[in-house]
């Protein structure tokens, strides 16, 4: 079968390599070869073909942007997300402008001042006047748009009262939420204390740990309105808590603790009736490539009103159920692989 | 002593050197370890063209995952083995396949193959030199390039499978083979491969610098080199200056892996062991990576720029518009490009103080690149366009540059980042502005310059198919990615069943997929125009696009080693004189003196 397809192929490419020869030779019989003309032609054919390209293309790009705009996310579902949704569109609607005038500029003039032998070249190298005006006009569009955009970062990094910690935890390839409890201090963890009964490796030892509670599920619950601090630790490798429809994202990186804060602002129920789809669900996903099953890698996030968000809170594990364990040794670690190549 | 040999053929016999070689040249010395830079450019240019074919080949097998996510397809067994097991793409090959996917058309093809072709085979022809300042550093160049991607294609058939952490190869993933199966001997070998390949590098760009410094012909000043030579030598500066640090970041890898250092890691639980190490951070080896990584996409787009900006102007009849605006521009790209790195960072968990400057920084890059394209539009108004093969290339760059450089925007807002952030919008940008869009500078260039390499044309009916269906192809693949980038689809993901809500973006997956068979197709058609046109392509005139530079007017064909019979010639003007007013033709090449074209020099060109 293979040997088969293999001749099939050849016998494919020593005809056409034939077929090549004969209609390079019979052009050169007829004279009509690399002349001016050809060319010609050539220039004519390609330049209407890029007419035809620019209409139909920008056309699909018209219809697409409409009809796909429904697949894409919904409302934000976050306060800070409102704003960024907002300059996003501001950034689009730039954006379209300068890719609508150079391109058709561009297919435009290749169409235009293709050479039909009824005009000669502009000898025109420079004009600094122009250039300046090019150079100028950017940077104004470009600064006003840097500082849009730092106003909305700033504030999305800045440190905000009342605000609940929250930590998320990721390993391959599961994802766990610890909540801080009424102290709303995030108990200590170290990563050398991680059994099978204390996933998060929390350290017992320290009183704020008493009243922290973790998921068990692959499920997480955040209150309406609530301003979150979120705090991400990673157990093994880089991960990355991606909520796109609160227009979140931070990575979790061994050895460090990083941060996001944002507000939800719109349930789950209240989503499902905007989407129009009665399953619609939030969710988190790993978005940092993070091994074989990185895509597997999510969890499902519910935003209940502060009631419902309590009463959910309780079925959770207490963290003050974590026995205190003495700390793993790692001397046995390095015979078992870590540096091995 | 041959290496001593060229320089002074190059140098000291400047005038009346008639070049003829002192010893007898065999097959190994003419074909496999020449050290003419023409040569040399050949082998480059046909490894990378085999280094693009497989990795394309991959992109179409995780593609056929991503587009028909629920098909078996049977041959995938008999093409990849225990990968493809019952006709379904393993999910830790899928990695695999993305990762050396990556590695390869960023380093290979696009680094090694663009800079390596056409720096080796233009900068001495255009800058009037017999050869490169080092023919044998030139050589040893070029086969630690192919020992590169030796080691990267073995890599990728050995037991537990080829480095499979993302072509970035961020540890604690890549550091520790216990978190994947790639970061196993297939991480090792990525790690070797690049080694070379970072000394391949220096080798080739240093060879370059001292080339365009001490290397010109008489009269060629700065100010007179074609912007393609410009580019090479502002790409060449780029790649010494960034590339060390990139070797900096593997060599620390190497330690973490093998020797217990922790200059990554910290407090890592895997496997069921808590780790020795600590006190290291993965962020460190981002920036040192991302130090070499930004820059690079530069080191891909500017020898595409150079080589778009000749053809724009020779196709077009018409001086390049704006010569000095169009230096300036690349040298402030390479500028800003070293200082920008942070923006593959924001959400890293690198201070956001320094997300702001970064973002600052990184929009300043967009006003040199939008000078650039205005200048090419301005080159293309009111000029008189030969739509040849190159010329419709040139301008599907400025055209693809023109899209991918607009969504950058919104990934250098460090705030709109947050959300695209390592989304398929990432994915769809990159190729645009820096993958195809290098390609096509890249085949605009082999289009061009083949019958200065091969002495022979390619077929212009076969280039225009390849063209045309590379463009709609290219657009067909990327453009609807955006879309699903904004619906919050994460890259590298083997399928996106994951998630209820992404199951709308299949129709488009699929869509995608039959357009990146269709840019395979056009790609297998230029394959076979090249190789049937380096044997039996019509025979190209001395200077069959009618050109300014000096490479056409060394002796056709393949050449001879020394690349000028006689004297090497002496430049009098800029090269971009085409369509002059009062000139006998729309031409004047860089070798005619002012005193032969009175009627048509300027005030200042007596």
């Amino acid at each position: 079968m293979t040997l088969l397809i293999t001749i099939t192929i050849l016998l494919g490419i020593i005809v056409l390599a034939r077929l090549m020869t004969i209609v390079q030779l019979s052009s050169e019989l007829t004279g009509s070869s690399d002349s001016q003309e050809e060319q010609v032609r050539h220039n004519n054919s390609n330049g209407f073909g890029f007419i035809v390209f620019m209409v139909l293309g920008l056309g699909l790009f018209i219809y697409m942007t409409i009809d796909y705009s429904k697949h894409l996310l919904p409302v934000s579902a976050s306060e800070h997300g409102v704003g960024l949704d907002k300059l996003l569109n501001i950034n689009w609607a730039i954006i379209g402008v300068v890719f609508f005038i150079t391109q058709i500029a561009l297919f435009y003039f290749s169409y235009k001042y293709r050479d039909n032998k009824k005009h000669e070249a502009y000898f025109y190298p420079e004009n600094y006047k122009l250039e300046l005006i090019w150079t100028i006009v950017p940077t104004i569009v470009l600064t006003t748009l840097i500082i849009t955009g730092l106003k909305q970062w700033n504030g999305i990094f800045s440190e905000k009262e009342n605000s609940m910690n929250v930590q998320v935890y990721g390993y391959q390839f599961a994802w766990i939420t610890r909540y801080s409890g009424p102290d709303n201090i995030l108990g200590k963890s170290n990563y050398k204390l991680i059994t099978d009964d204390n996933p998060l490796g929390l350290d017992a030892s320290d009183p704020a740990v008493k009243d922290d509670i973790y998921t068990t599920g692959n499920e997480m619950h955040i209150p309406l309105g609530q301003e979150l601090k979120f705090q991400f630790n990673a157990r093994d490798v880089i991960h990355s808590a991606y909520f796109p429809h609160f227009r979140a994202q931070m990575n979790l990186v061994p050895g460090m603790n990083t941060f996001f804060s944002f507000k939800p602002t719109i349930t789950t129920a209240e989503m499902r009736k905007i989407t129009g789809n009665d399953k619609f669900d939030y969710v988190l996903l790993c978005n940092k490539i993070c091994g074989v099953a990185h895509y597997t890698m999510k969890m499902k996030v519910v935003v209940d009103t502060p009631a419902d968000f309590k009463a959910w809170l309780k079925s959770q594990k207490k963290a003050s159920e974590v026995k205190a364990a003495p700390p793993v040794s790692t001397l046995n670690s390095t015979a078992n692989g870590s540096n091995s190549i | 002593m041959e290496v001593k040999q060229t320089a002074d053929v190059a140098v000291e016999h400047h005038d009346d050197h008639t070049h003829e070689h002192d010893h007898h040249e065999t097959f190994l010395t003419k074909y496999i370890f020449s050290q003419d830079h023409k040569t040399i450019a050949k082998q480059y240019l046909i490894t990378a063209i085999i280094m693009a074919f497989f990795g394309m080949y991959m992109s179409l097998i995780f593609r056929l995952q991503l587009g028909f996510p629920e098909t078996k397809f049977a041959f995938l067994e008999s093409l990849i083995g225990k990968w493809g097991k019952g006709g379904r793409l393993d999910p830790g090959f899928y990695m695999a396949l993305v990762t050396i996917h990556g590695t390869i058309m960023v380093f290979f093809v696009l680094t090694g193959g663009l800079s390596g072709t056409f720096s080796n085979l233009l900068i001495p022809l255009q800058v009037g030199a017999r050869d490169m300042a080092s023919g044998f550093l030139n050589m040893l160049s070029f086969w630690f390039f192919f020992l590169s991607c030796a080691v990267m294609t073995y890599s990728v058939y050995i037991e537990t499978g080829p480095a499979a952490g993302g072509w970035t190869v961020y540890p604690p993933l890549s550091a520790l083979p216990q978190a994947m199966p790639g970061s196993g001997l297939g991480m090792t070998l990525w790690l070797v491969s690049m080694v070379f390949f970072i000394i391949q590098s220096l080798l080739g760009g240093i060879n370059y610098i001292c080339t365009v410094i001490n290397l010109r012909t008489k009269g060629m000043s700065m100010t007179r080199l074609p912007l393609t030579v410009w580019a090479f030598f502002i790409t060449a500066i780029l790649g010494v200056l960034t590339f060390p640090v990139l070797f900096a970041a593997a060599l620390l890898l190497v330690f973490d892996r093998s020797f217990g250092t922790s200059f990554y890691l910290s407090d890592i639980f895997i496997g069921g062991v808590a780790l020795p190490q600590s006190g290291g951070s993965p962020v460190l080896y981002e920036h040192l990576f991302w130090f070499l990584g930004h820059p690079e996409v530069y080191i891909i787009i500017l020898p595409a720029f150079g080589l778009t900006s000749e053809v724009l102007s020779t196709m077009g009849r018409k001086p390049i518009f704006g010569y000095k605006a169009m230096v300036g521009s690349l040298m402030a790209i390479a500028f800003l490009s070293c200082i920008v790195w942070g923006h593959h960072m924001f959400v890293t968990g690198m201070n956001p103080f320094l997300g702001a400057v970064f973002t600052f920084t990184t929009l300043l890059v967009a006003i040199p690149s939008a000078v650039k394209v205005f200048n090419y539009l301005a080159t293309l108004w009111r000029a008189k366009i030969q739509l040849t093969p190159a010329m419709c290339f040139a301008i599907g760059l400025v055209s693809l540059f023109i899209s991918g450089g607009l969504t950058g925007i919104i990934l250098g807002d460090s705030a709109l980042d947050i959300n695209v952030h390592d989304t398929y919008f990432v994915v769809a940008h990159f190729h645009v502005v820096m993958g195809a869009s290098a390609i096509f500078g890249m085949l605009a260039g082999v289009y061009h310059w083949f019958p200065r390499m091969f002495g022979r044309m390619m077929n212009k009916t076969l280039g225009y198919v390849h063209f045309w269906l590379t463009l709609i192809a290219v657009y067909g693949v990327f453009f609807p990615m955006h879309f699903i980038g904004l619906g919050g689809v994460p890259r590298r993901y083997y399928s996106n069943s994951a998630y209820e809500g992404f199951d709308v973006f299949l129709n488009i997956n699929t869509l995608i997929t039959v357009f990146a068979f269709l840019a395979a197709i056009a790609q297998v058609i230029f394959l076979f125009n090249f190789v049937y046109s380096i044997f039996k392509g019509k025979k190209a005139p001395q200077n069959p696009w009618h050109s300014n530079t000096l490479e056409w007017t060394s002796p056709a064909g393949p050449g001879i080693h020394g690349n000028w019979n006689g004297p090497i010639p002496t430049v009098y003007r800029w090269p971009y004189d085409y369509s002059k007013p009062g000139a006998d033709d729309d031409y004047i090449p860089q070798t005619v003196p002012y005193s032969q074209t009175k009627n048509s020099n300027l005030p200042g060109e007596e």
